[in-house]
């Protein structure tokens, strides 16, 4: 969350509620809503560490709020963020060590496992459909997240597939 | 057993073999299925898997080595070609994934052929072909011919081919197979809602995307049926959709 909120930042100053309001119209109904307390902790974790701080400004009838603007240093840590490209996905490293180990422990069966992570990702798989079909057209930020999970899941899938075609010639 | 409803697909002990070069190949070995009315059914699996032949069989385009196939209830075993031929203009649609549409008729004249051949008046069957290909987002292309279509389109005309008799069940062989994601989504749209206004389906994909507007997914290996799952959009555990949409720092 810290990079995301710095970027939002870096268009001008904010308060906590307006940059939870950005994230959600930015992203669409796809992205889970972000949690308002877990944004004024992580703006608090932010000006601690100086990447950016917090002015407050008088509300007539309600309390306080905060308004915070990008540091220097804020603006640097972003450049950084844009500059490293991110690592690669991995693979579900759990299931897998349970499809390997399975044979040894005479208590699953591989194809049983296979087949039960199947139906976990088809069932998520369809969410996203759904989801996809509800979202607002328009926003291809969304669009492009949700479609980014499908094929996520896609490869997932196709990796099962793999699994099973090759430990069904086993038996 | 009498209360429950007959299904509008029945197969069981299906088995297929094809001999040709080299060893033969086993498509289907043993396979009992049974579709209920208003069900949309998916078969997944590798390719190679044998799930092609395997809707070929349920459409009557290929004859089983073995098995029985009922259409809602009545046994097709005695069905000859021109018998398949003719249920499936009036009780099976089908779609293919290279669209199979008559290269040398406009788009008009593809979809109104099946409707003209089951006896529809040809007047009723231009209103049919009317309708379909304004609800397929194809109004103003019924004098194109199908080489002047995208792909897509291509698709959306054999869609409207393969329904303009209101057939009870549509096969539909991996018709997204030959489309760009745009296409892809487009027939997955198309299919999902035909399935609301109750529209049995049986899809065959490789597809996992296009399976998941199935309410049913078949996994199909080795020419066996794998699992069989019924999706209810709720992942068993865990994070679920949430989990995989979520950025995290």
């Amino acid at each position: 969350m810290r990079l995301p909120l710095l970027a939002l930042l870096a268009r001008g100053p904010a308060h906590g509620y307006e940059l939870k309001q950005d994230l959600e119209q930015l992203l669409g109904s796809a992205y889970p809503q972000p949690n308002v307390g877990q944004i004024y902790v992580t703006l608090g974790r932010l000006e601690k560490s100086g990447l950016i701080e917090g002015e407050d400004v008088e509300q007539s009838s309600r309390p306080n709020k905060k308004v915070y603007h990008l540091t220097d240093a804020g603006r640097e840590a972003l450049r950084a963020w844009f500059e490293v490209p991110e690592d690669e996905p991995r693979v579900r490293d759990e299931f897998f060590m349970k499809l390997a180990l399975a044979p040894r422990t005479g208590l699953a069966e591989q194809i049983a496992l296979i087949n039960r992570q199947r139906r976990q990702y088809l069932n998520t798989m369809r969410d996203l459909s759904k989801l996809a079909a509800t979202e607002n057209r328009d926003n291809r930020i969304a669009h492009l997240l949700i479609e980014g999970a499908m094929l996520h899941l896609q490869a997932d899938l196709d990796w099962l597939e793999r699994c099973q075609e090759e430990l069904e010639e086993l038996e | 057993m009498s209360d429950t409803p007959t299904p509008l697909l029945r197969a069981e002990g299906l088995v297929k073999t094809h001999y040709g070069e080299g060893a033969p190949a086993h498509a289907v070995r043993g396979v009992g299925l049974s579709v209920a009315r208003g069900e949309f059914v998916a078969v997944t699996g590798p390719s190679g898997a044998g799930k092609s032949t395997l809707l070929h069989l349920l459409g009557g385009l290929q004859r089983p080595d073995a098995g029985r196939i009922w259409l809602d209830g009545e046994c097709a075993d005695s069905y000859s070609e021109a018998r398949w031929a003719m249920e499936r203009r009036k009780r099976i649609g089908i779609v293919f994934q290279f669209f199979n549409l008559v290269s040398n008729l406009s788009v008009a004249d593809n979809v109104e052929l099946p409707a003209l051949l089951a006896g529809v008046p040809p007047k009723r069957a231009r209103t049919e072909r009317e309708e379909l290909l304004t609800e397929l987002g194809l109004a103003g292309k019924e004098r194109s011919m199908p080489g002047e279509l995208s792909g897509g389109e291509q698709q959306r005309v054999a869609l409207a081919r393969a329904l303009v008799n209101h057939p009870p069940l549509l096969l539909a062989d991996e018709p997204a197979g030959s489309l760009d994601s745009k296409g892809t989504r487009e027939v997955m749209r198309l299919l999902s809602r035909f399935h609301q206004r109750g529209q049995t389906i049986v899809l065959v994909t490789h597809d996992a995307r296009l399976a998941s507007a199935a309410d049913r997914v078949i996994s199909f290996f080795d020419g066996r049926i794998a699992d069989d799952a019924t999706l209810d959009g709720t992942p068993s555990r865990g994070a679920g959709i949430s989990g995989v949409l979520e950025l995290r720092d």
